[in-house]
């Protein structure tokens, strides 16, 4: 899926897109016809809201749509890192990192430390295995920060 | 919690998303050679052992206007880290929030990523935070995001 990082044009999404977002952040049907099913509670027919999800995948205004997995649960692991990377060597090392398939995100952030990812595994000695590999390879230090503890969060992009 | 080997291959063939047609749950039943009553009795008791954590729509936050987004950092004092994490987590424009190790060089070990449509907005919501923090911080940091690197979401192999 593309990712875009500018705003869309406001014109873009009409009410009835943002009727979608609204509602469909918060949770979708498993059921034989979901659609049907989600389209009903927003008076929205079938064929109209899979068109609108289809376009607004299309235009970048939804990132995923899915189920979204809590590797721990599944007895993998995640892991956040961060490297301070010499600036002369920032597309190097990013080529590097993101050449690993358990690198689910990057960032680059305005800080010391300027290279945030997620490592993603089935298993914690996966992460330790990859993080050790980035190190190796770029001969660079990756500092590791698993998750302790998480909050209970209720976020929502209200549009 | 216990997932077996058909769980697996159903995590490996929704991760990337659920199929946008009338019957997606059909669609994927086909794909992994299930029937579509077990892929959703299964997908149903994922999410009710919190595997699964929602189905759902992710917006794009940056292609909807809510491009200035910052991870803020505070050192939080360890024995009030738990009480001041949750509430930190319950404003409602935080998206992540967890307690994670220091490291060297780095003295903080409370993570809350604060959302808005401007930076101005961002730092208005990092000052609520540090007010919500009081004198239990003792120092404290934001890190904006300069550009994404790697957006893939989470990948598991199929097994």
């Amino acid at each position: 899926m593309r990712l875009r990082r500018d705003p869309l044009p406001a014109t873009a999404l009409d009410a009835t897109d943002r009727k979608i977002l609204n509602a469909l952040q918060a949770g979708f049907p498993i059921s034989s016809r979901p659609f049907a099913e989600a389209g009903a509670a927003l008076g929205i027919e079938e064929e109209d809201l899979i068109a609108r999800i289809l376009n607004m995948r299309e235009i970048g205004a939804i990132t995923r749509f899915g189920p979204f997995y809590d590797a721990a649960a599944m007895g993998g692991a995640f892991c956040l890192c961060a490297m301070e990377v010499p600036a002369a060597r920032f597309d190097e090392v990013m080529t590097l990192v993101n050449a690993h398939p358990e690198v689910a995100h990057n960032y680059e952030r305005n800080h010391r430390l300027n290279m945030w990812f997620v490592l993603a595994a089935v298993a914690p000695e996966g992460i330790e295995q990859v993080a050790r590999e980035i190190e190796g390879e770029t001969e660079l230090c990756v500092l590791r920060f698993p998750k302790l503890e998480e909050f209970f969060v209720n976020f929502r992009v209200e549009l | 919690m216990s997932i077996d080997a058909i769980d697996r291959r159903l995590i490996g063939a929704t991760q990337a998303g659920l199929p946008l047609t009338p019957a997606p749950y059909a669609a994927i039943a086909q794909h992994i050679g299930l029937s579509e009553d077990e892929v959703i009795s299964r997908m149903q008791a994922l999410q009710h052992q919190g595997v699964i954590r929602r189905v759902a729509l992710a917006p794009n936050h940056y292609a909807l206007g809510m491009t200035a987004n910052g991870m803020s950092v505070w050192d939080v004092e360890d024995s009030h880290a738990h009480d001041l994490g949750a509430a930190v987590g319950a404003l409602d424009f935080v998206s992540h929030c967890y307690l994670r190790p220091r490291a060297e060089g780095w003295p903080y070990n409370l993570f809350a990523m604060v959302h808005g449509s401007t930076g101005d907005e961002v730092e208005t919501k990092r000052a609520q935070i540090a007010a919500l923090l009081g004198a239990h911080c003792r120092a404290s940091d934001i890190l904006y995001s300069t550009r994404i690197l790697k957006k893939t979401g989470m990948r598991i192999k199929e097994g």
